[in-house]
């Protein structure tokens, strides 16, 4: 099989048309762009509908209106653009209307830089919009995992009935490396409930409007319910060199990347380093930490920010090891030299090796 | 019963098919409206769905309510219904009614809705002449919060937001909704009606249905802007606050056809038809092929290589093209690869970087900050990455002496005037092609036909392929002539 | 009953749906409509047919806010002598729907 050379953001076009997107509604920013270029070459030539929109809050609107329709849908911006994104995907996780926001991440806050930062782990993870409801966040680290993920992204947006948020930073949405796609273009069945100006769908309703206090209580919590199952059945997260790891890396996206560059020199140096990389950050993988707690001394976090995966991990290790971050900012990266040397640092501090007590709480 | 000339009653006026019986998704009082005494907005309804009945499209129909006191209106229709966030409703019905070509979409907005935050939806939408109709319900005021200023609030008009008046100075003026869409040159049909009187009322209901025939018969974007009253924000009477709408708001807003492109207006073209899904990983250009004879031998032979490549310089000299040239023929030649291109604070003044990695093992990180190879194609790219490559690394630089003080014990170095190199052989554009082929032989790397297919691949102009072939051979032989060890 | 069916047309409010707006009062040329001397359940007095007068031009339902406050009637006219079709019983019919 021959692989192509592609660029992550035309990965996410190409993977979301043979999932059977078949409407992108986006408004142009960098670094995304080249997912709107590339939806707007494809789609007409596919039966579907690309539109450029007035505004980032005009095109997730949009998505409501295709969403409802029951037509598999995307949109692609970054930070400035998601942010005005944030009352369509807030309306659209109340009515369940199911979508993909391509999320290719840049420097902030407001217009920041155009370079690649993490700076909006938050905003996709802790619901940037209004009310009681989360999205799905998948973030990929090369580009084969943009396309897998988008595909995925589409399966889980139907699934859950919601949002799925992918995000990538900027150098994930435009590296060019192999990949390779799904054989087979798919086109899934209009789901019963969306709205088609059709006799079987006109009882149908779409709305996130709930006037009953009890009504919305019992919405949200059945969202909330949604939740929990996608947390027991879409969790995922990279383990490398952790089975006997006392330094666990933790970082996403293309952080991951240069943490297993890390690991690899760490471990040809002799020092026991492992790489657990969150693939969902929402649901976020808590227990990938827990179970490793039993051989991890520490567990240190890199970021492309100043800290917001950080708190997930504290969260998800509820105290029971240190942790330790180090994070760039505005665009600059944690360079593999730069980690090494932090990891190397640490392991410095960490000698002598486990005491007897540490031994023994090691192995409870 | 009696023989006399009337034998029966038959109703002529009665409630329309398109709402429903009892209104079910009302908590109580499921048998009558939400709106007060008076309010316009049952009365439009009334003409919506009697035009929908009239039509016969009440299973095609999508309304698409507001936020604002019609935001309930799916409790009434009985059609498919869609509730949109405050003032975006013409973006959802955009993309229903281009997901869904045969339905029919309304778009019923009041006035905060659609002339205040929904401004910027309707006018590109009524741009964009979506074949869809929108009812623009102006009462000057916003109701369902209680009565604040709207940009259609009549000037001297007082609300709760305006407690001395509307003053030109402060808000500006009432905003012409129909007057300024009519402008655009999409827009079918644009009409003001009012419920201001019976025969105002009349004509309303004839624009209202007018407006959803334009769409049956696919003409494109229709809006009847409608000025009714609210009693219960004014403070009148529904009968006095009918009369207001005669006697004053229609002295702001007169009354009349703003355009009307009926006659002329083209017919939406249906669309293509969509291929059969088994065409498109064609169509994207990602069908599965099978490894052409003899690549499978030809990559065995492939030597086992590393390369972190850093290749920089000014931008439109190629900087990004030499390297993608070189992930795509490491890709044919079985290798693992990437491709990262400049990006982020270095990427000022006009200055171009990528990151090339090959190798036989799967690349961990993409990012090349220590290097083994350095292209510069200029001096400060030179100037800037030149310490940062790995001792016993190459520097292949684009100039005619290599600067004292970039000079390092611990690298080789290529230093030769490849711009005049490329001039030479017809076009300064080739330099980066020369410094590849330079990089190329020097690195031993790469079978030449893997070099040659991947400029086939990404050099669409054959003539710039001759081109390049000449300038990668003329690489190879300069460095092969160097005294580079 | 009797005196209705004099009248070219006939009108019918329902009184739980009817809000009292006044609106049918002032529209009705032939001003057949009133407000009712009583409240109806939920403390509104509703519009009334005076009784005749009706000449089915449907002005007062269009004028109506309320979806299916008003029915308007209009009388159909046939010989005496025509075989009784089943015309009363389709105008029964939908009048019950609306009402």
């Amino acid at each position: 099989m021959r692989k192509q050379l592609m660029k992550g953001n035309e990965a996410v076009v190409k993977s979301a048309i043979l999932a059977g997107c078949r409407g992108y509604y986006g408004y142009p920013i960098t670094p995304a762009s080249e997912i709107a270029e590339t939806a707007a070459e494809y789609l007409p030539k596919v039966g579907g509908e690309f539109l450029q929109a007035e505004s980032e809050v005009a095109a997730i609107n949009m998505l409501y209106g295709a969403s409802s329709a029951g037509v598999r849908c995307m949109t692609a911006s970054s930070g400035p653009g998601i942010s005005l994104m944030q009352e369509g995907i807030s309306y659209m996780a109340g009515a369940e209307l199911p979508c993909v926001v391509a999320h290719i991440t840049r420097g902030g806050p407001g217009l920041g830089n155009i370079a690649s930062e993490q700076g909006d782990y938050h905003q996709a993870v802790k619901a940037g919009g209004n009310g009681c409801y989360k999205t799905p966040v998948l973030a990929p680290y090369s580009v084969q995992e943009m396309a897998d993920l988008t595909a995925l992204a589409f399966e889980m947006a139907d699934r859950y009935r919601t949002p799925v948020v992918l995000l990538a930073d900027g150098f994930v949405g435009q590296m060019m490396e192999p990949v390779e796609f799904q054989e087979k273009a798919t086109v899934p069945q209009t789901p019963r409930w969306a709205v088609t100006g059709t006799a079987e769908t006109r009882g149908n309703l779409i709305t996130s409007l709930h006037m009953g206090s009890d009504d919305l209580e019992a919405h949200v919590r059945h969202l909330e319910a949604n939740y929990e199952l996608a947390a027991q059945n879409e969790t995922r997260a990279e383990e490398w060199m952790t089975e006997d790891a006392e330094i666990v890396l933790v970082g996403y996206g293309i952080v991951g990347r240069i943490l297993k560059a890390v690991t690899a020199e760490a471990r040809a140096a002799g020092l026991r380093v492992g790489l657990l990389r969150p693939i969902t950050l929402f649901p976020f993988p808590t227990r990938n930490f827990q179970r490793l707690v039993s051989r991890a001394r520490v567990f240190v976090v890199v970021e492309m920010s100043t800290g917001q995966l950080v708190e997930d991990v504290r969260l998800a290790l509820n105290g029971a090891r240190p942790v330790e971050f180090l994070g760039r900012a505005g665009g600059n990266v944690p360079s593999h030299e730069e980690v090494m040397a932090f990891v190397r640092e640490l392991a410095g501090r960490m000698q002598p090796a486990m005491t007897r007590d540490e031994e023994r709480m090691a192995h409870v | 019963m009696s023989s006399g000339l009337i034998a029966e009653y038959e109703v002529v006026q009665g409630k329309a098919k398109s709402f429903y019986d009892t209104y079910e998704r009302k908590d109580e009082l499921q048998h009558q409206t939400h709106y007060c005494p008076g309010c316009g907005h049952g009365t439009i309804h009334k003409m919506l769905a009697r035009a929908i009945d009239e039509l016969g499209i009440q299973d095609r129909t999508i309304l698409v309510s507001p936020v604002g006191c019609s935001v309930f209106a799916y409790y009434y229709f009985d059609v498919g219904n869609v509730q949109a966030a405050h003032g975006r409703a013409p973006a959802v019905a955009t993309a229903l009614k281009r997901s869904r070509r045969d339905s029919i979409v309304v778009s019923y907005q009041g006035d905060g809705d659609l002339s205040a935050i929904g401004s910027a939806e309707i006018l590109h939408a009524a741009n964009r002449g979506e074949n869809i109709t929108v009812i623009f319900v102006n009462n000057a005021i916003y109701s369902m919060t209680g009565g604040q200023f709207a940009p259609t609030t009549l000037l001297g008009q007082k609300s709760t937001t305006t407690p001395l008046g509307r003053s030109a100075q402060h808000e500006g003026y009432p905003l012409h909704v129909s007057e300024l869409l009519a402008t655009l040159e999409a827009p079918v049909y644009i009409e003001r009606v009012a419920l201001g009187d019976n025969k105002q009322i009349a004509q309303a209901a004839k624009a209202i249905k007018r407006a959803m025939e334009n769409q049956v018969k696919g003409l494109g974007f229709s809006l009847i802007e409608v000025l009714s009253p609210c009693p219960t924000v004014w403070k009148m009477q529904p009968v006095q606050a009918q009369q207001w709408v005669h006697d004053v708001m229609e002295k702001t807003f007169p009354l009349g056809v703003f355009k009307d492109r009926t006659k002329e207006a083209h017919v939406w073209p249906a669309r293509d038809a969509a291929p059969p899904l088994e065409t498109i990983p064609e169509i994207l250009g990602v069908a599965h092929e099978e490894l052409p004879e003899g690549k499978a031998e030809m990559r065995a032979q492939v030597k086992d290589v590393d390369l972190h490549v850093r290749v920089a310089g000014f931008g439109g000299q190629g900087v990004l093209l030499l390297g993608e040239v070189l992930a795509e023929a490491g890709l044919d030649a079985g290798l693992e690869v990437s491709w990262l291109p400049s990006y982020g604070p270095e990427m000022r003044s006009g200055t171009s970087n990528c990151h090339v990695r090959l190798s036989k093992e799967p690349i961990d990180s993409p990012l090349v900050t220590v290097p083994n190879v350095l292209v510069a194609m200029n001096e400060p790219s030179l100037r800037k990455f030149d310490a940062s490559v790995k001792p016993g690394g190459w520097v292949i630089y684009n100039g005619d002496a290599f600067p004292e003080d970039c000079v390092r014990e611990d690298v080789h170095v290529l230093a030769l005037p490849f711009t005049q190199v490329a001039n030479e052989l017809g076009d300064t554009r080739a330099a980066n092609m020369v410094m590849l082929g330079a990089l190329l032989e020097m690195t031993g790397a790469l079978p030449q036909e893997s070099v040659d297919a991947a400029l086939k691949r990404l050099v669409k102009n054959p003539r710039f392929v001759e081109l390049d072939e000449r300038a990668l051979a003329r690489g190879r032989e300069l460095y092969r002539n160097s005294a580079v060890r | 009953m009797e005196a209705e069916k004099r009248s070219r047309g006939l009108l019918k409010v329902d009184v739980d749906e009817c809000k009292g707006c006044g609106l049918c009062v002032e529209a009705c040329p032939p001003h057949v409509i009133s407000m009712s001397e009583k409240l109806n359940h939920y403390g509104y007095r509703t519009a009334t047919y005076v009784g005749e007068g009706c000449t089915a031009c449907g002005i007062c339902f269009m004028v109506c806010p309320e979806p299916g406050a008003i029915t308007v009637l209009k009388a159909v006219y046939r010989a005496s002598d025509e075989p009784g079709r089943s015309l009363r019983a389709e105008a029964k019919e939908v009048a019950c729907a609306s009402n």
